[in-house]
């Protein structure tokens, strides 16, 4: 099926044995085409994928100068911060890498949300992607508890206790984490095998993301299926070098805080030293997860606010079946596009909530945006079913050479031909 | 017996097949939880962390009113030396009206002596009052900062997202003014 070709001898020769080459041309070469009218919020996923590669490249150096236990983990970052060459470097990299990782990966979830990207027949692309998301944040959660300061110690704390809401069986499995009765040496060692193995685990449910993704191949902002040649370009160059143009944008911001505000995404309490006879007055999260935060602490049953944050994450791999109607861009859904943007502006304000103490207007605000977010669901649910859409384009070309707004990778593609 | 169990013989053959499948991922299946039920309990723990898990305190220094903290298997144990007020408090209260509901004299051995485990029942953060200067909550007890759970004077969850009152260690008097905790 593939149409690639070479006149090098040696990748002829390798090519025989192995077909790798037309492999990668299929997958991110010439040999795959692409809708010809993706814009910008398509970026999303291949920088996604750089944010990891960078995360596991910087972190196995780490992991060359970290010493997990509890006597030395603290002082083994602080070396890695003074005396180990470009120590510094590597540890606000990794550390801003996290926060970008998340930064990169909510805006791809939320395009996948504004331009029905989960719709059938990309359920299980876009189940893969709440797989990965829950793998990303055990990881990330794992992270930061390594350099055992004082944030370390309670999140570790206070994230494993969650597990003691499960009736029965829960102080039984907090213990097992643990290793031990309280966080400790155990916790810290099994935390740090796992967060280097997990990372792991997020390439191979990468892998099959991708795969998903390449048998119906990337959906686009109209939400109408590519009909023929006339709708697709290649991915190579085009995509290929409209994602290096996105990846130019990301390290250039993503330089500017490792650079210039390192510590901007921290806790000034994690370079305290774990003490697990004091908690801090302020427990926070790192900030991508105080949305989740927000919702467990609106909750005042135990049980409940934690089924309840994992409920949020949860509910999205039921989301296919619960957005019921056949259009899938907010484009051509009017009333959609603002529930999009009034669940969008929830998440956020549930962010800022989650930083703050859990009294007065706090909380009641807090509720009200848990009880919303949760709701928003069943309004999309009935949403599906009274929604007018507007009328769809017939095809991707069409809309595209008729409508004022021609991405620049179609218009190349009009002057080339 | 080979000709038996042969595909192509139709009738009781096909049921002798299915036990057999049956069987064969059962045992398969009992296998597997053996091997790896070894790999699971390692992180439990372990024979050393267990071993840690006596303490034995002196009361003898405390002054009424003065709370101290030991630890005891890596937790923090909160032993108050009650004032009358904080043991009369405790015990005006109605049980029934309670969200986990104890009497103030099944919290103690001692009415003097309360002793508990000082990490708070709903997410395990350390409760602040064992200070002098400590919020110690509406009910003077001690109040958890990390999501607003105040105890009483009896350690007794009386507002906040916490389920439990504060937990009894096993703990024994061995002298007067000595105990043995675990």
């Amino acid at each position: 099926m593939s149409g690639f070709k070479t006149n090098n001898a040696v990748i002829r020769w390798i090519e025989y044995r192995l077909p790798i080459f037309s492999f990668l041309d299929d997958a991110v070469g010439s040999g795959y085409p692409t809708p010809r009218n993706l814009n910008y919020w398509w970026n999303f996923g291949s920088l996604a994928g750089l944010a990891l590669v960078i995360m596991m490249l910087t972190g196995i150096m780490l992991a060359m100068q970290y010493t997990p236990h509890v006597i030395f983990a603290f002082d083994s970052v602080e070396r890695i911060m003074r005396d180990v060459n470009s120590g510094w470097l590597l540890r606000y990299i990794h550390m801003n890498g996290g926060s970008f990782f998340f930064i990169v990966v909510y805006i791809h979830i939320f395009r996948g949300l504004y331009y029905g990207s989960y719709k059938a027949p990309r359920e299980l692309l876009w189940i893969l992607g709440v797989v990965i998301l829950l793998l990303m944040m055990a990881t990330a959660f794992m992270g930061y508890v390594l350099p055992w300061g004082q944030m370390s110690f309670w999140g570790a704390t206070v994230i494993t206790n969650l597990f003691s809401a499960i009736p029965l069986i829960g102080e039984s499995i907090v213990t097992w984490l643990w290793g031990g009765f309280a966080v400790d040496n155990p916790t810290l060692n099994r935390f740090y095998a796992l967060h280097y193995l997990l990372p792991f685990v997020i390439v191979g449910a990468v892998v099959l993301h991708i795969w998903a993704l390449h048998r119906f191949g990337s959906s686009n902002p109209l939400g109408i299926e590519a009909n023929g040649p006339q709708d697709k370009i290649p991915f190579h160059p085009y995509y290929t070098a409209k994602d290096a143009f996105g990846v130019g944008v990301f390290l250039v911001l993503f330089a500017a805080i490792v650079f210039f505000a390192p510590n901007l995404f921290g806790e000034p309490d994690n370079y305290i030293p774990a003490n697990p006879l004091s908690t801090p007055a302020h427990i926070v999260p790192e900030w991508y997860f105080l949305p989740y935060y927000a919702i467990l602490r609106a909750i005042p049953d135990k049980l409940l606010g934690v089924v309840a944050m994992f409920g949020s994450i949860l509910i999205l791999f039921v989301l296919p079946w619960i957005d019921r109607s056949p259009v899938r861009s907010a484009k051509f859904r009017p009333i959609y596009k603002q529930f999009f943007w009034i669940f969008l502006a929830d998440c956020i304000v549930l962010g800022y909530i989650g930083a703050k103490p859990p009294e007065g207007v706090f909380l009641i605000v807090g509720r009200l945006a848990t009880a919303y977010y949760f709701l928003h669901f069943f309004i999309i649910f009935v949403l599906s079913y009274v929604e007018r859409p507007r009328p769809l384009p017939s095809s991707i070309g069409e809309a595209v050479l008729k409508g004022g707004g021609a991405p620049p990778a179609a218009m190349a593609r009009e002057k080339a031909q | 017996m080979a000709h038996s169990a042969s595909p192509t013989h139709s009738g009781d053959g096909e049921t002798r097949r299915d036990f057999l499948y049956l069987a064969a991922a059962g045992f398969g299946a009992v296998g597997t939880a053996v091997a790896v039920w070894p790999l699971i309990d390692s992180m439990n723990p372990s024979a050393e962390v267990l071993a840690l898990s006596s303490t034995e305190v002196d009361l003898a220094p405390i002054e009424v009113g003065q709370r101290i903290t030991v630890v005891w298997r890596g937790k923090p144990i909160f032993v108050d030396r009650r004032s009358q007020e904080a043991i009369d408090a405790a015990r005006a209260v109605s049980v029934e009206d309670l969200p986990d509901p104890q009497a103030d004299e099944d919290r103690v051995q001692k009415a003097e002596w309360l002793i508990m485990i000082g990490i708070c029942t709903h997410l395990g953060c350390i409760p602040k009052g064992q200070i002098a200067g400590d919020p110690r909550g509406e009910f003077g007890g001690w109040f958890c900062p990390c999501h607003g759970s105040h105890y009483d004077t009896a350690g007794r969850i009386r507002k906040g997202p916490a389920p439990k009152n504060l937990f009894i260690p096993p703990y024994e008097f061995t002298a007067d003014t000595t105990i043995f905790i675990g």
